[in-house]
């Protein structure tokens, strides 16, 4: 199978080639249109801030790119974010496949720390292939101060604060606000799942 | 619910870890890289690999472990020991941690918190606060403990915080190696006080000690080595106990 990760200048990638090579799957990196339109499996992770990720994602053409894959595409964190219409941080236009705007997390009680960080749990009641074989209460590793808001393209949610996207669903679009690549055993079985589909 | 976390630590010297451990049968007990997957195996939630070494080729079989746990653990970790500059953030975070934890060295020179913030993001910035209590209330120690500085804990966790660490690590050295609790007054006030999470450090000998500073201590993760090293408290067991004391925690 071949599996590429979208090259670009958000943050750290080694996580997300290590969880894939402990799966026997040995990914490329690369921005090379052709490359990407023709894997079996795109993944597109990230950390970093989304104005610029986006900036530099239409400078290189990737946005339209991205947006014409038809093969499943797994956005990670950042990912998620740029896929969505809207996002507040650097008040920036991303790739518009969910119909929907990244928000900041407001605290509302002092316990209510920015970042979100840690475990937590995930209600993958939604059906959502990447969540396949999934029990209630399975935890996830999330670090990240904006959030999606549930949506009707929504496929999993977790409460922090309020309720929000842990994990979205557009077609062959799929996407996760948490880090699959650092969720232990859990997260294995999610990445699995998406080279399943 | 956001889970609360519990973190082993392994002090590494010259890429072994430096305390023995009989909490489980390994053949390489002595590995970093073995003992962190053992840990994570048994549910800890992250890890922390302090480097002990004081060499140079040291620090490079150091960072050599850590390109190795990268690529064997699928939980975060996180890294300190010898960290003085940025570069040395930078060399670590590219080997593949997921945080790094700083301490005299921030101390020394505080702004290489809010280098490290801005380069690199608050989330991979640990900021490790030793610190004694005595007549004059909490004073915060360089060195392994051994200097004494002119910091009260709370004022420089709240610079820390200000500055754009992403977690403060208190080792109380009152508490650490008495095995009689954590110091959970101080970490109380910390926690409510701070907008960034606490990890609880020092003190830990039973599991009660666990619930008692997440409830008492408003911490949100809290840090152990001998107790979790010798088997005396075995991770999936203790989480157990703090679900059925109400805590929420991460069972795998």
């Amino acid at each position: 199978m071949e599996v590429a990760i979208v090259k670009y200048n958000a943050g750290n990638i080694h996580s997300v080639i290590h969880a894939l090579k402990r799966l026997g799957v040995e990914p490329t990196l690369t921005d090379n249109p052709e490359m990407l339109a023709k894997a079996d499996k795109v993944l597109f992770p990230g950390q970093g801030e989304a104005s610029n990720a986006m900036q530099y994602l239409r400078e290189h053409n990737l946005d339209t790119v991205i947006r014409n894959l038809k093969q499943p595409i797994l956005g990670i964190c950042i990912g998620q974010q740029l896929m969505c219409r809207h996002s507040e941080e650097g008040d920036v236009d991303c790739l518009g496949i969910f119909d929907a705007e990244v928000k900041r997390f407001q605290p509302l009680r002092h316990e209510d720390k920015v970042p979100h960080m840690g475990w937590n749990s995930i209600d993958t009641s939604s059906g959502c292939p990447l969540f396949k074989g999934f029990g209630a209460d399975e935890y996830v590793y999330f670090v990240h101060s904006f959030y999606v808001p549930v949506c009707e393209q929504t496929a999993a949610t977790t409460n922090y604060i309020l309720p929000f996207s842990a994990a979205m669903q557009h077609g062959n679009f799929y996407a996760t606000q948490f880090h699959p690549e650092k969720s232990g055993s859990v997260g294995e079985r999610i990445i699995k799942n998406f080279l399943d589909i | 619910m956001l889970a609360k976390r519990i973190i082993p630590c392994l002090d590494v010297k010259d890429g072994m870890t430096v305390k023995g451990t009989n909490f489980v049968n390994l053949r390489e007990a002595g590995d970093p890289v073995e003992l962190g997957r053992a840990y994570s195996e048994q549910g800890a939630d992250e890890l922390v690999f302090l480097d002990i070494t004081a060499s140079h080729e040291g620090r490079k079989t150091f960072t050599d472990m850590v390109g190795r746990v990268a690529e064997t653990l699928s939980i975060p970790f996180t890294v300190g020991g010898g960290v003085n500059e940025l570069r040395d953030v930078d060399r670590l975070l590219n080997a593949g941690a997921d945080k790094v934890s700083l301490n005299s060295a921030a101390l020394r020179r505080p702004e290489l918190i809010d280098e490290i913030a801005r380069h690199f993001g608050s989330q991979v910035c640990v900021v490790a606060i030793d610190a004694k209590m005595d007549e004059n209330g909490w004073t915060c120690y360089m060195n392994g403990g051994r200097i004494p500085t002119e910091k009260s804990l709370f004022d420089w966790a709240r610079e820390a915080n200000d500055r754009g660490a992403g977690e403060i690590l208190f080792t109380s050295m009152n508490h650490d190696g008495v095995k009689t609790g954590f110091a959970n007054d101080a970490l109380a006030r910390l926690a409510d006080g701070l907008t960034i999470p606490v990890i609880a450090s020092g003190g830990a000998g039973a599991r009660e000690h666990f619930r008692d500073t997440f409830t008492l201590g408003h911490a949100d993760a809290a840090l152990a080595a001998s107790v979790f090293h010798f088997g005396e408290i075995k991770i999936p067991e203790l989480k157990e106990y703090l679900k059925g004391e109400g805590i929420s925690v991460r069972l795998s």
